[in-house]
């Protein structure tokens, strides 16, 4: 079996060469990263529901208090575990490089979108790890005092003053969870050409080349050492 | 017509053989679970207070079976571990429970039996309420009386958390959380509580809290004079006093009464919880997402030009290496 690449997944290749398109995640990654998607925001919209009065109406969308109550944490654990499945295929790639640093430091000139000015990079770049790794700890905070808090299951083994620090830290985790949630979907919408990639699998050869070129390197030169198709 | 009520100021009385009207209702609500600017009432309704003298209990639980008599509740039958507490704990069939403790007291050398009877005070600035998440689930009377609305309530358990004497329970059956009502059914129609109504030893008794006070005094008075020094009215400051007050024997620990709290105040926690990280946290919230959306509408966003495209042909296609022409 050839080594593992460095900056790529052994799936990633080249999809197409006119024009040239690159397949990024393949389908059972896609769905899986759609349920997750998906139960975060009826996550958030059921917590939300309970966790400001204003927002209380929101609980009209789930068929009342009683199920929205009922519904949240059942979400959570399905959350949960879709994440998991997505933790484990990206966790490696998702390690911190010395290009991050760099990257990181000229943070100003990846708003501007002066891309020549940045180290070439992976499959991902510091802002994108950032978000990986600030999902997977408030994910594991929120499963584990979400839990904690979870009347109908888990009340008789958590005493009230513990349940206290409980639900304090899994609102405001919810809150945080939330920013990083925005800023992944404005970055991945700002960065033109990236949804595709959750959505078709593919992004275009221009794309890796501006963002992911590293990245991009390794799939091509693959893609005319490896063995004949 | 039916005359309207007055409001009870003893439990002793029997109850009128004509049909009564209410004296209060919901005009006389001050506050509600998760919601804010509740219009005050007209009136303000004498504050009410049912006294327990912990001196004067027999630890018969009269008490105990008349709130299940006039609830109508079924406690379940429990396995007897050898202690008197029966049940063991509050339950959502149970609203009101005698605890028993066995004290040594260090300067007489006496041992001293206990009997508290535990259930909902009736807080003047309720933790429950203040937790409580569905609009309407909790609401305060102006005579002090903390009611839970159950066809509001949505189980979650908030008003455990927010409670500082531990008292509501979640029943899993309907999901919905239960404890004592001060018998707001009763009082409503001019009768005092089931539980001081059957106390053979008035060792509960009711009314308007000033007069419950009064009688306190005297009471207090009496264990003095018997050489009980530290004798005290239980009416805890920090949740505002509230409308269930206990005579101690021993008021300088109340802790020594099965851990009834010393100083009862809502948690710095959940004050911090339901204060300032919902303000703040929804604030926050909603201006990301905003910010974001409007910066999304109007920002060209960072795309891809032809050189990116050209590069990508040449490194896919030619395989050589766009930035120094040589073969990749
Ligand atoms: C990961 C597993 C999770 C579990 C097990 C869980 C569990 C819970 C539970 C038990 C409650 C109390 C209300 C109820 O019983 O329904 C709750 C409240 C809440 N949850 Fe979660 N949750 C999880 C994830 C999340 C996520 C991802 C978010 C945000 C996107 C979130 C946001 C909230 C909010 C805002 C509240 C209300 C807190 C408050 O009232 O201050 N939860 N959660
Ligand atoms: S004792 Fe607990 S349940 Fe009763 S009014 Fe006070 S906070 Fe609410
Ligand atoms: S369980 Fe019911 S009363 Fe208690 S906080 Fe939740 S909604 Fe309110
Ligand atoms: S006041 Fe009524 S509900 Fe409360 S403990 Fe006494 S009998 Fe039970």
């Amino acid at each position: 079996m050839a080594p593992r690449p460095y900056y790529s997944e052994r799936g990633d290749h080249i999809d197409s060469k006119a024009p040239v398109t690159v397949s990024r995640y393949r389908g059972f990654t896609r769905i899986n990263h759609w349920i997750t998607a998906a139960t975060l925001i009826l996550l958030a919209i059921s917590g939300l529901a309970l966790f400001h009065p204003s927002l209380y109406f929101l609980t009209g969308l789930f068929g009342g208090g009683q199920i929205t109550r009922w519904l949240h944490p059942i979400m959570g654990v399905v959350l949960f575990f879709s994440f998991l499945l997505m933790f484990v295929q990206l966790w490696r790639l998702n390690m911190p490089k010395p290009e991050d640093v760099t990257w990181t430091t000229r943070i100003g000139d990846v708003v501007k979108g002066n891309e020549d000015k940045l180290p070439e990079l992976g499959k991902y770049n510091a802002g994108q790890k950032f978000v990986f790794w600030a999902m997977t700890g408030l994910i594991l905070l929120l499963i584990v005092t979400g839990v904690m808090i979870w009347q109908q299951f888990f009340a008789h083994y958590v005493p009230v003053p513990l349940r206290r620090i409980a639900v304090l830290l899994h609102a405001l985790a919810a809150v945080a969870i939330l920013l990083v949630f925005i800023l992944h979907v404005y970055a991945a919408v700002w960065t033109r050409g990236t949804l595709r990639a959750m959505t078709r699998g593919t992004v275009t050869g221009g794309w890796a080349w501006r963002h992911h070129r590293k990245w991009l390197r390794e799939i091509a030169s693959r893609d005319t050492k490896g063995p004949a198709e | 017509m039916k005359d309207t009520a007055t409001g009870p100021t003893t439990a002793v009385s029997n109850p009128p053989v004509q049909p009564m009207k209410a004296y209060f209702d919901t005009s006389d609500i001050v506050r509600i679970s998760a919601t804010k600017d509740v219009p005050q009432p007209t009136r303000q309704l004498e504050k009410l207070a049912k006294l327990i003298d912990v001196s004067k209990c027999i630890g018969c639980k009269a008490c105990q079976s008349a709130c299940i008599e006039w609830n109508d509740t079924k406690p379940e039958i429990e396995e007897n571990v050898g202690v008197y507490e029966n049940p063991h704990d509050l339950t959502p069939n149970m609203f009101t429970l005698m605890r028993f403790s066995e004290w040594e007291n260090p300067e007489t050398d006496d041992l001293e039996w206990l009997i508290r009877k535990d259930g909902c005070m009736h807080c003047e600035d309720p933790g429950c309420l203040k937790a409580c998440p569905a609009p309407g689930a909790i609401v305060q009377y102006s005579n002090g009386i903390v009611d839970f609305i159950h066809d509001n309530c949505i189980g979650c358990g908030y008003c455990v958390t927010g409670c500082p004497f531990n008292i509501p329970r979640i029943s899993q059956v309907d999901h919905k959380s239960y404890k004592c009502t001060l018998c707001s059914d009763r009082v409503a129609v001019g009768q005092g509580p089931a539980c001081a109504k059957a106390c053979p030893t008035q060792a509960i008794v009711f009314g308007t809290k000033e007069d419950m006070k009064a009688h306190a005094e005297t009471r207090i008075e009496d264990l003095k004079s018997r050489g009980y020094d530290n004798a005290g009215l239980y009416d805890p400051a920090g949740v505002g006093g509230t409308h269930v007050m206990y005579v101690l024997h021993h008021a300088d620990k109340p802790g020594i009464y099965n851990n009834l709290p010393e100083n009862p105040r809502i948690s710095p926690l959940v004050e911090g919880w339901k204060g300032v990280t919902k303000t703040a946290g929804l604030a926050v919230v909603g201006l990301a997402a905003l910010g974001a959306t409007l910066h999304g509408l109007f920002s060209r966003g960072n795309r891809p030009d032809e050189h990116d495209d050209d590069a990508a042909e040449t490194l896919v296609v030619e395989r050589r290496d766009p930035e120094n022409g040589g073969h990749v």
